[in-house]
């Protein structure tokens, strides 16, 4: 009586890669302000791009005849003192930001990243000099780094984007060092070298890699940082120079219109808040997605 | 038998706050061809500083400060511990495995990578070849569908398994010699027993020599054709494996053997530990370091320094006064 037993293997598939990445998605959708973070991301890279097709007016253009209007269904934001559309300026403005922080966060971390390896990896003097010079730009806040820098370089975004980047090579260097210290005690790196790896491929192939969760989570942060910082640059005059739109001299040019026509300031100050607000979420699901030491809490 | 590689008066120390550790102290032995090596101590007795040495691995604040390593009538030593010569020897002519299989691969990459980066490195075969390879090594270190598995990564390993895809890896370039360190230490007695099995197989097959570094004697005996016993950075006997189970002739092995439990022995018969801790090793006394544990010593052990290896009976070499030829264990 006994049933007939199907001994065939089932077919295998090979899921263990996918588990990985949908654990990953898992955990990083879980939250909805992480869900909204994205979104407004989004929103904003899309209205980047698709600027000169989503923006009603030439951002640029001056129209003295009509400045200052409030908002209107010709201008939804109103217009600024040249008569310009505050709409279309702040929607350029997004170009702006993004690119800034885009490039931002890569150069500085990069550079920041290459020192923090360096050092963490031969220790010692190398160690010694790179951290105290690390140590010492520190010293300065960074905003005050990078007021410093601009300065001197001048305005221009490349200036400003070169001032920032410098100021936020200490906070990558001084991560990337702490975490190759711990990663470059595993055995593996041991035994990278032991089969005859030169020093450039363990940093590289075996370090570098394994250091990386919880930078791509600072760089995700900076990102809304150095939107903040070249706003706060812009806005003291010595950022990206006028005519060119940014949140930041938008903000400032509204700042004596505040009581009659305070939209000229509020829109840009409102987009930044968004995408800070923004970045730092994301930045905070990918932590909890990336982070090991979460696992099976969240 | 052929001469492989000679190790002569090897040290090597680490400089810390408290003092100079002198981790290996004046250390020599001798590989032959094909042959199945063990190096025995407890912790800290620098057994596999001394290995790690052999290959400069040493990490500040360790320091090779004297010796020479004779391997193909170089002294690899001469070599600049990151120069080109060293890296053309590791994993080629000399390769290693470790400890803990677990953390030995690294866990963003895949088996493929990682076993094809030596092949590559090394051979300076190109990408497929060096993938027809892998795949060729991971079955013969008995790893099912290796075809399949190749690109797995790590995490999708079990320890044992882990510790097969290490030999391959270690073994994928021919090399002369196999440094296993403690390879079977973290993990369970029957996976152990396959693993040296195995390791065993592999080295014959690659007509290279093993050296087990290991605390366990039991997994040495079988396996083994000489072992050496290190305590406090030096060898304190050496000899085939007969010699060291069956005429243990210095105090230290003679302990060792007999807290080890033995199937021939009558029920209830208790295990005799070695009492006392090892030694700092941070201004080690010039008599011998075994001497506050010792049931043996006499007199002269207190007033003359640690005497040199003396051969007790052809190949056998102890580091002792005492006259411990008379009481058997």
């Amino acid at each position: 009586m006994s049933k007939e037993v199907n001994l065939k293997p089932a077919p295998v598939k090979n899921t263990r890669h996918v588990s990985e990445i949908r654990r990953f998605f898992k955990v990083f959708f879980s939250r909805w302000v992480v869900v909204l973070g994205m979104v407004i991301i989004l929103f904003f890279i899309i209205a980047a791009i698709f600027a000169p097709w989503v923006a009603p007016y030439n951002p640029d253009k001056i129209d003295m005849n009509n400045a200052l209007l409030q908002p209107s269904k010709a201008h939804l934001l109103g217009t600024d003192s040249l008569g310009r559309d505050t709409l279309s300026r702040t929607i350029y403005g997004t170009r702006i930001s993004l690119e800034i922080g885009f490039f931002v966060v890569v150069l500085g971390s990069a550079a920041g990243m290459a020192l923090g390896l360096v050092a963490g990896y031969f220790g010692g003097w190398i160690q010694a000099i790179v951290m105290r010079f690390i140590d010492t730009m520190m010293a300065f806040p960074m905003l005050i780094l990078a007021l410093l820098i601009a300065s001197l370089l001048g305005g221009g975004i490349n200036n400003v984007i070169m001032a920032l980047a410098f100021a936020m090579v200490p906070a990558y260097a001084r991560l990337m060092c702490g975490q190759v210290m711990t990663v470059r005690e595993n055995d593996y790196v041991l035994a990278g070298r032991s089969m005859g790896a030169s020093h450039t491929r363990i940093m590289l192939r075996h370090l570098l890699p394994n250091c990386f969760p919880p930078l791509i989570v600072m760089m995700t942060m900076m990102l809304g940082t150095t939107i903040l910082a070249e706003a706060g640059l812009s806005f003291l005059g010595i950022g990206v120079q006028p005519p060119v739109a940014t949140w930041g001299n938008m903000v400032n040019d509204g700042r004596q219109y505040l009581v009659t026509n305070p939209i000229l300031s509020f829109a840009p100050g409102l987009a930044i808040m968004l995408v800070v607000y923004a970045f730092n979420m994301v930045g905070d699901g990918l932590r909890d997605a990336l982070d090991p030491q979460l696992r099976g809490i969240l | 038998m052929v001469e492989l590689l000679r190790v002569n008066n090897l040290v090597t120390q680490f400089k810390t706050d408290n003092g100079v550790v002198k981790a290996v102290d004046g250390v020599s032995y001798y590989i032959d061809e094909q042959e199945i090596f063990g190096l025995v101590g407890e912790s800290g007795c620098g057994k596999s500083v001394s290995q790690l040495s052999v290959m400069q691995l040493i990490n500040a604040p360790g320091e090779i400060v004297g010796g020479e390593v004779i391997f193909e009538g170089q002294n690899l030593l001469k070599y600049a511990a990151h120069g080109h010569e060293m890296r053309s020897i590791r994993g080629a002519k000399i390769s290693m495995i470790f400890q803990e299989p677990m953390t030995s691969l690294n866990p963003v990459l895949t088996i493929s990578q990682q076993l094809t980066e030596m092949l590559i490195l090394h051979l300076k075969m190109n990408h497929e070849a060096a993938r027809k390879r892998a795949i060729e090594l991971m079955g013969l270190v008995g790893i099912p569908a290796a075809e399949r598995r190749i690109d797995d990564y790590p995490h999708n390993f079990s320890g044992g398994m882990r510790q097969r895809v290490m030999i391959a890896m270690a073994l994928s370039c021919n090399p002369r010699i196999l440094i296993a360190d403690e390879p079977t230490t973290a993990l369970d007695v029957t996976t152990q027993a396959q693993l040296l099995e195995l390791m065993k197989d592999m080295v014959q097959r690659f007509r290279a020599s093993l050296v087990i570094v290991t605390h366990n004697l039991g997994v040495v005996a079988r396996y083994a054709q000489r072992i050496y016993i290190m305590y406090a950075g030096r060898i304190v006997e050496s000899g085939t494996t007969k010699d060291i189970f069956r005429t243990p002739r210095h105090p230290y092995t003679m302990g060792l053997l007999k807290s080890i439990p033995r199937l021939d022995e009558a029920e209830g018969t208790k295990l005799v530990p070695i009492d006392g801790l090892p030694p700092n090793l941070i201004n080690m006394p010039r008599t011998c370091a075994f001497l506050p544990r010792c049931s043996w010593r006499i007199d002269k052990c207190f007033k003359e320094p640690w005497p040199e290896l003396t051969p007790v009976n052809g190949n056998h070499f102890i580091r002792c006064y005492a006259d411990t030829k008379e009481v058997r264990p």
